[in-house]
């Protein structure tokens, strides 16, 4: 059952009036303008055993995505595509707040949400990786480890797994007398397009990028929106317990676009190290 | 998304023999589930759902409860046999976000800081799923948690607009949520113009995006209308009356 809660990280009165005059006069706490960004840095295929993998630094947040490959049955409904799943987990290392156990729904969010954004957008062409049509299909799992929570885990997982799936290398699989043989060779993924979540959160009346734990301790209301590499709208998830009015979706999804297509540019060029 | 068959006929006539801005049949009935503070039940094309408010009433465990503001609890069911193959009746993972979304979508017209250290409870349980649900589920709770008489800055309505057949349609219904090339649910205070609820799975451009919620808005507006209908039934008798003497 779904039930509102306290903010597990306190901000202080002062330093939340220190905010709101700061982000009033469109400065942030952390020097940041408004609609500006942490820096976000990409190490790929920090694991080995993994069929492709990404460290991502938004900020002081980091996730580990690896990606794993194998073949399985296709979904139902689905039974001429292969079958990506995503998942997420806020390890136990993340911070004071968390502890070990079965994923909170705020988990099960983030694991959706960023699911969504790949699957939606059709990043992946999942045509291409049925082996026998509906009985044998590649399984790419894309798994994520939060190892630091600062905010904003929503584009920094989502990123993690696009930097992930665009530098995994998929093994080749050929079906012999109806059983999957690997052949030892490696191909990459058949990526289409980039997908790239935004997220923005409002506090008061203002509007801000990429918040940190400390403004999603403050904000009224947040929403995500992820784009493809048209600039068309794949994905939206509006998330806490306020809301926003029409003007501001509209300004916020084109904000969305354009800073997607920066975020877009920048993992392009950071994944292309490494091939 | 796959097409496999087109869901707009050439006279843009869709599968369920709705046109593009047509809402699908809606008819809500208040006070339906006798020992709840608040219930209503809404039928929504053919979405079956119940929804009761419990509360506000004290927050079990203790510690759960909120010194400054009330506790809302929201949790959003798909029994067995809504679904077209048995659904597991344990919580899945889809539905433990839609009752999260739910929450987050009824909380801001709530004045929950009229009751601190209490909690209210709503369950909206899908007795027969059509798509939308989530949409039918929040304009119910929100009739529901009118009917318990908790105060409320608005009513919340919520209806979806997705693309179909490259259209922007209003109301997306099961087969069009899953043939469909977007689907995006939208729950809105009609009165204080604010957004509570926004998700969209699919691809739209931006124009189609504005489109959209311009559409899924004007939905909402029209629920409304029918969300008033139902309470003024309950409570002042004759729906026609009241409306002619407002009129």
């Amino acid at each position: 059952m779904s039930s509102s809660r306290r903010s597990t990280l306190i901000v202080e009165h002062l330093r939340k009036q220190q905010m709101w005059e700061a982000i009033s006069k469109g400065k942030r706490l952390d020097g940041r303008n408004l609609d500006e960004l942490r820096p976000l840095s990409i190490d790929l295929g920090i694991i080995k055993k993994a069929n492709g993998s990404a460290k991502v630094n938004l900020g002081n947040s980091e996730v580990i995505a690896g990606v794993k490959v194998e073949t399985g049955e296709p979904f139902e409904g689905l039974e001429n595509k292969g079958a990506l799943i995503v998942s997420a987990e806020v390890l136990p290392t993340a911070s004071p707040f968390i502890e070990p156990g079965p994923p909170d729904e705020e988990t099960i969010e983030l694991a959706r949400v960023v699911d969504r954004g790949v699957r939606e957008s059709e990043m992946i062409d999942l045509d291409q990786l049925a082996l026998i049509p509906g009985e044998i299909v590649y399984t790419i799992f894309v798994d994520c480890s939060i190892t630091n929570t600062d905010g904003n885990l929503f584009d920094c997982t989502s990123y993690a797994v696009v930097s992930a799936l665009m530098s995994c290398k998929l093994p080749v699989f050929e079906i012999q007398d109806n059983r999957v043989i690997d052949t030892g060779a490696i191909k990459p993924a058949p990526v289409t397009t980039i997908p790239v979540s935004i997220t923005a959160a409002r506090i008061g009346d203002s509007i801000i990028l990429d918040p940190t734990s400390e403004e999603e301790a403050c904000m009224n209301a947040r929403i995500t929106i992820t784009t493809n590499s048209d600039g068309h709208f794949t994905a939206v998830q509006k998330g806490a317990t306020g809301a926003f009015n029409r003007e501001q979706i509209k300004s916020i999804s084109e904000l969305a676009r354009l800073k997607g297509q920066e975020v877009r540019d920048k993992i392009k060029e950071l994944t292309r190290i490494g091939e | 998304m796959t097409q496999t068959r087109n869901l707009i006929d050439e006279k843009g006539i869709r599968t369920d023999g709705r046109t593009g801005d047509e809402l699908r049949k809606i008819k809500i009935e208040v006070g339906v589930v006798k020992n709840a503070d608040g219930s209503a039940y809404i039928e929504f094309g053919n979405n079956k759902i119940i929804v009761a408010v419990y509360g506000p009433r004290e927050v079990h465990p203790k510690h759960m409860a909120l010194p400054d503001r009330c506790v809302l609890r929201c949790r959003y069911h798909m029994s067995p046999f809504s679904t077209d193959t048995r659904k597991n009746p344990a919580p899945s993972r889809r539905e433990v976000e839609i009752s999260k979304v739910i929450r987050e979508a009824l909380e801001p017209a709530l004045m929950l800081e009229d009751y601190p250290r209490a909690a209210i409870d709503v369950f909206v349980e899908v007795l027969q799923a059509d798509g939308g649900s989530r949409c039918a589920g929040i304009t119910a709770a929100s009739v529901a948690l009118a009917d318990a008489g908790i105060n409320m800055r608005d009513i919340v309505t919520a209806c979806a607009a997705g693309k179909v057949d490259e259209r922007i349609v209003l109301d997306i219904n099961d087969t069009e949520d899953k043939e469909g090339g977007a689907d995006m649910p939208v729950a809105y205070l009609p009165h204080l113009n604010q957004i509570t609820l926004l998700q969209l799975d699919g691809s739209l451009s931006s124009e189609q995006f504005n489109e959209c919620l311009d559409k899924a808005l004007n939905g909402c507006k029209s629920i409304y209308e029918i969300q008033r209908l139902a309470l003024m039934k309950k409570y002042f008798g004759s729906e026609s009356e009241e409306i002619r003497e407002e009129q």
